[in-house]
């Protein structure tokens, strides 16, 4: 193989290689290439998304870490801090979904772990293509199996998360995982190699041939031979998982530790260069000290393979000792692997010989390309829509079902059934709610979650898409009675060097900033996975967005489902809906088409706090915002969550259908009982709202439009995704 | 009184477990599997979890743990002994309670609160609840589908010894057995986990009188 052909099969361009060789001085060898392929790859280097990155807003009042660490770090009250962070792993779980989506979340627990953290909720973002395709029901069971799989195992609840179906996600499934950690607020870690001397210790797993090059992987387009990349995969081990928690909160409670960091994609490469390049310092592996779990293996495959379950301390000598014992009552492999040094090289020995010595810093700065932002031609045309021309339903209540047992909109209980969401008994409010709720135990403070996109409106109006993919998780988290406080997402797109995603990217970022400004929630963490491509074209842009919020007395919190007979539903929020882009669209007249609803997001802010301080003064118990399916879908849910029916009046007086299922941001349902009406409308002075109906019978009816049965809008809505659309093995039924 | 919690490698409901008996008034105590020594405990619990990530089968590795000796010499003077979820499994395995927990029918995990009858009071466990009394208890397993052969499950409802009942069966478990009790009837072993609704924040405390049956037992006995 020439030299070329080398680096072009590391995923290095011609440009990157002479860089290396300008930076060096002279030219790497093939394991100093395997380095700086890892660390500039786009998985690790973030060579195309840095410079639109740097729009987002990091700082507030309560942000305690921001990126740049393992996870971001906000301040919880108390003395606690919550950690957390969301990533991607779409390609793996593309060729091979169990495994891609079991190390996914692995990987996301280790990330939280790293800051000192005890992980304690596990949260998803996934996208499939339709389920009709055989296909896309194998990756969507092996995915969710998967979350099910490891984080049920090693005992970290899944609380939370979104699934959504749309053809642009066929065999390029996205699975992103979030994951959120407690820490006391002045105990959290930095991964930083510092004190020359002091010593590098590897533990956990056993070093293998696992994963060699995913890093590289994830960073290209999905195709045919994609599939034979399944080596590349990683496999989970969540038993080794959960001892390695169980360590390395142990080995910082015996406070044998001067730093922490996991080892994920680029394994020990990555993970000694940016611990290297943080201190300051220099990093110095010896592969022959390294636990492997198979002989023979060559020194670049030792410090590039992506083995789980592993994690990487600096440790002073002296305590050494203590923290390999504590290790082996773990069960876990551990070794001294080496020390940090003066020199600022990541230096790779195999016994006394160096086999690669590379600067650190040259490897943590990958180089930059900055693009045009070219608003592609096709967007135009697909933003085209005249509704007035679209048909109105004959039968408003045979649409509503329709809609309520569609995949993107019907119950997801067949998928959190899977995940164990109570382990911890922490899980305040079970999963199917607006957002998850957990207590923060020995007090009375609680925090929410909730991870949020809309890859349709992303697609039709990035920008504005991105700015409601950060508004609606603030609603979400309002909804439950939560402060939202930080964010950390998940930038899910196509291949930056082509022009349409690249201005796709661009745009949601700025929308997302944008809103994250206005709203006051910092991004504090966050990963990019672009080259989301298969032959058939890139995913919808989606910037999955995870946001966490603060309860000061987790008593008082709202879920959807009504709670009495005879409450009055009150409509709070500029109510302006519109068809385009909406579920409604696509279920009923199957157009994606149309310029979604750009967020307002001065109104959106007054009205989730309004809706937010209603509920943490304890005057609103029941609220629900309206989101995919419009007012129609959300009352349904109230209902049929509820089990009592309610009786609305219309709403407008222009075409009905727009009014039931045409979409809206910033609009929130509240259910509130007679004697608190007038606390309440005290709260809303200012903001839009309306009575629109009261709670009660065993029927939704909007007059003259609906009238359903609850056991009509249950059986609906009460779908297994599984049974239904994907049966093992079977046809679709 | 003083109740201890085994913590095997992959144990995940032990803090849990831990939590709870404070909660209840008892005194908890961690029992690593690497020691054979139950610390003087009046009473253990054996929790659920994936002990030794399930490898093998669910409990099978487990079960020769160094612990599990003087807890079968525990078990076998008349301690109360509980195993909850992988703890019932470990049980099986270890001989202390018939039969096997065998992969749901529905070959998926499945997590959620299920409505359940107590079967008998008559253990140190169910002791303050009514005979036939319904509560909602949440479950959370792959492999919770209870069988015998039908000689040993015709003994254990004759001699009442089905512990708890699924109203609604969620693994395919003979005769919805959800629990269960040895002979002597101080070892009980449950599917469902009552440690997860033992606190009205979490939305419910029913399943704190399990922990509290058993304090009231030790205090009847003293």
């Amino acid at each position: 193989m020439s030299i070329q052909e080398t680096y072009a099969a590391l995923g290095l361009s011609d440009f990157e290689y002479e860089r290396i060789v300008e930076l060096l001085g002279r030219a790497p060898n093939y394991l100093e290439l395997s380095l700086f392929s890892v660390m500039w790859s786009e998985h690790c280097g973030y060579k195309n998304s840095r410079p639109l990155l740097r729009r987002f807003l990091n700082r507030g009042p309560r942000v305690l870490q921001g990126p740049g660490e393992n996870a971001g770090v906000v301040e919880a009250g108390g003395g606690w801090a919550l950690v957390f962070k969301m990533e991607s792993h779409n390609h793996p779980s593309a060729v091979e979904p169990y495994e891609g989506a079991a190390t996914g979340v692995g990987g996301i627990i280790r990330d939280v772990l790293a800051m000192g953290a005890r992980p304690v909720a596990l949260l998803n973002s996934l996208r499939f293509g339709p389920l009709e395709e055989e296909r896309n029901r194998y990756l969507f069971r092996e995915v969710v199996r998967g979350i099910g799989g490891y984080g049920n195992a090693i005992g970290v609840p899944t609380v939370g998360g979104e699934v959504e179906f749309a053809p642009a996600y066929s065999s390029n499934p996205l699975v992103n995982a979030m994951c959120i950690g407690l820490v006391r607020a002045d105990d959290f870690l930095r991964a930083r190699a510092v004190g020359e001397g002091n010593l590098v210790v590897l533990f956990g797993a056993k070093t293998g041939r696992d994963g060699i090059h995913g890093a590289t992987f994830a960073s290209d387009d999905l195709t045919e031979e994609s599939e034979e990349k399944r080596p590349n995969v990683q496999v989970g081990d969540p038993f080794a998982g959960k001892m390695l928690i169980e360590c390395s909160l142990s080995l910082l409670k015996e406070d044998l530790l001067v730093s922490l960091q996991d080892l994920g994609a680029a394994g020990i490469t990555s993970s000694a260069s940016e611990m290297a390049a943080k201190g300051g310092f220099g990093v110095e592996i010896d592969v022959e000290k390294v636990p492997l779990r198979e002989p023979d293996m060559e020194p670049w495959e030792i410090v590039i393979s992506e083995s789980q379950e592993r994690m990487l301390a600096i440790v002073e000598p002296r305590k050494a000792e203590e923290a390999l014992a504590l290790a082996e009552k773990f069960e876990l492999a551990a070794a001294v692997v080496g020390c940090v040094a003066g020199h600022g090289e990541l230096r790779i020995l195999q016994g006394d010989d160096i086999v690669g010595s590379v600067s650190a810093r040259y490897l943590a700065d990958a180089p930059v390309y900055e693009r045009e932002v070219v608003t592609p031609a096709h967007l135009i045309e697909a933003r085209r829509l005249s509704s007035g021309n679209l048909p109105v339903p004959e039968n408003y209540s045979a649409v509503l079902l329709r809609m309520l047992s569609h995949p993107n909109l019907c119950s997801r209980r067949s998928v959190y059934e899977q995940y164990d969401h109570q382990v911890g008994t922490n899980t305040v409010v079970l999963p199917g709610a607006d957002a998850a709720v957990m207590r923060i135990k020995g007090t009375t403070l609680g925090f929410a979650a909730t991870t949020d996109c809309r890859g349709r409106y992303c697609y039709l109006h990035p920008r504005g898409g991105g700015a409601a993919a950060v508004a609606e998780a603030y609603r979400n988290l309002s909804c439950v009675g939560a402060e939202p406080v930080a964010v950390t997402d998940c930038l899910n797109f196509g291949s930056p060097e082509k022009r349409e995603a690249y201005y796709q990217l661009a745009a949601c970022i700025e929308g997302m900033a944008e809103a994250c400004e206005v709203l006051g929630t910092p991004v504090v963490s966050g990963n990019v996975s672009l080259y989301n491509e298969t032959e058939e074209g890139a995913v919808y842009p989606t910037p999955a967005v995870g946001m966490v919020g603060l309860f000061e007395d987790v008593s008082r919190r709202a879920t959807p489902g009504f709670k009495r007979v005879g409450d009055e539903i009150l409509l709070v929020g500029d109510f302006w809906p519109v068809l385009d882009g909406s579920e409604y669209l696509e279920i009923v007249h199957g157009r994606v088409a149309g310029v979604p609803p750009v967020p307002d997001l001065a109104s959106e802010k007054a009205v989730s706090d309004v809706v937010q301080r209603a509920i943490s003064t304890g005057v609103v118990d029941t609220a629900h915002d309206l989101s995919g399916g419009g007012l129609a879908v959300a009352l349904a849910e109230m209902a049929l969550v509820g089990s009592i029916g309610a009786e609305v009046r219309r709403l407008s007086v222009g075409r009905q259908d727009v009014a039931l299922f045409g979409e809206v941001g910033g609009c929130v349902l509240l259910a509130v009982p007679e004697e608190k009406l007038e606390e309440i409308e005290e709260l809303l002075e200012g903001v839009h709202y309306a009575r629109i109906g009261r709670t009660g019978g065993g029927r939704l009816k909007v007059s003259g439009l609906l009238d359903l049965k609850l056991v009509e809008l249950v059986e609906a809505y009460e779908q297994d995704l599984f049974e239904r659309h994907a049966p093992e093995g079977g046809q679709l039924g | 009184m003083r109740i201890g919690v085994t913590i095997f490698p992959g144990s995940n409901c032990d803090h849990d477990a831990l939590f709870v008996i404070e909660r209840a008034g008892a005194t908890p105590v961690e029992l690593w599997h690497a020691d054979a020594d139950l610390k003087g405990v009046d009473a253990v619990v054996v929790p659920g979890g994936f002990s030794y990530g399930d490898y093998l089968r669910p409990g099978g590795i487990a079960r020769f743990s160094k612990v599990m000796g003087p807890l079968e010499e525990f078990a076998g003077s008349g301690g109360p002994v509980l195993g909850v979820c992988n703890g019932f499994q470990v049980l099986t395995e270890a001989h202390l309670l018939p039969g096997a927990l065998l992969r749901n029918t529905g070959m998926r995990f499945v997590c959620k609160r299920v409505p359940a009858c107590i079967e008998t009071t008559k253990t140190p466990w169910t002791s303050l609840f009514e005979s036939g009394e319904e509560i909602a208890l949440p479950v959370a397993h792959n492999e919770g589908n209870y069988f015998a052969d039908p000689r040993t499950l015709a003994k254990l409802e004759d001699e009442g010894r089905v512990v708890l009942r699924y109203l609604e069966n969620p693994n395919g478990s003979l005769n919805d057995i959800a629990g269960i009790c040895n002979a002597a009837r101080n070892v009980v072993g449950l599917m469902p986990h009552p440690e997860r609704v033992s606190d009205e924040t979490l939305g419910s405390d029913e399943g704190l009188k399990v922990f509290d049956s058993v304090l009231s037992y030790a205090e009847a006995k003293v």
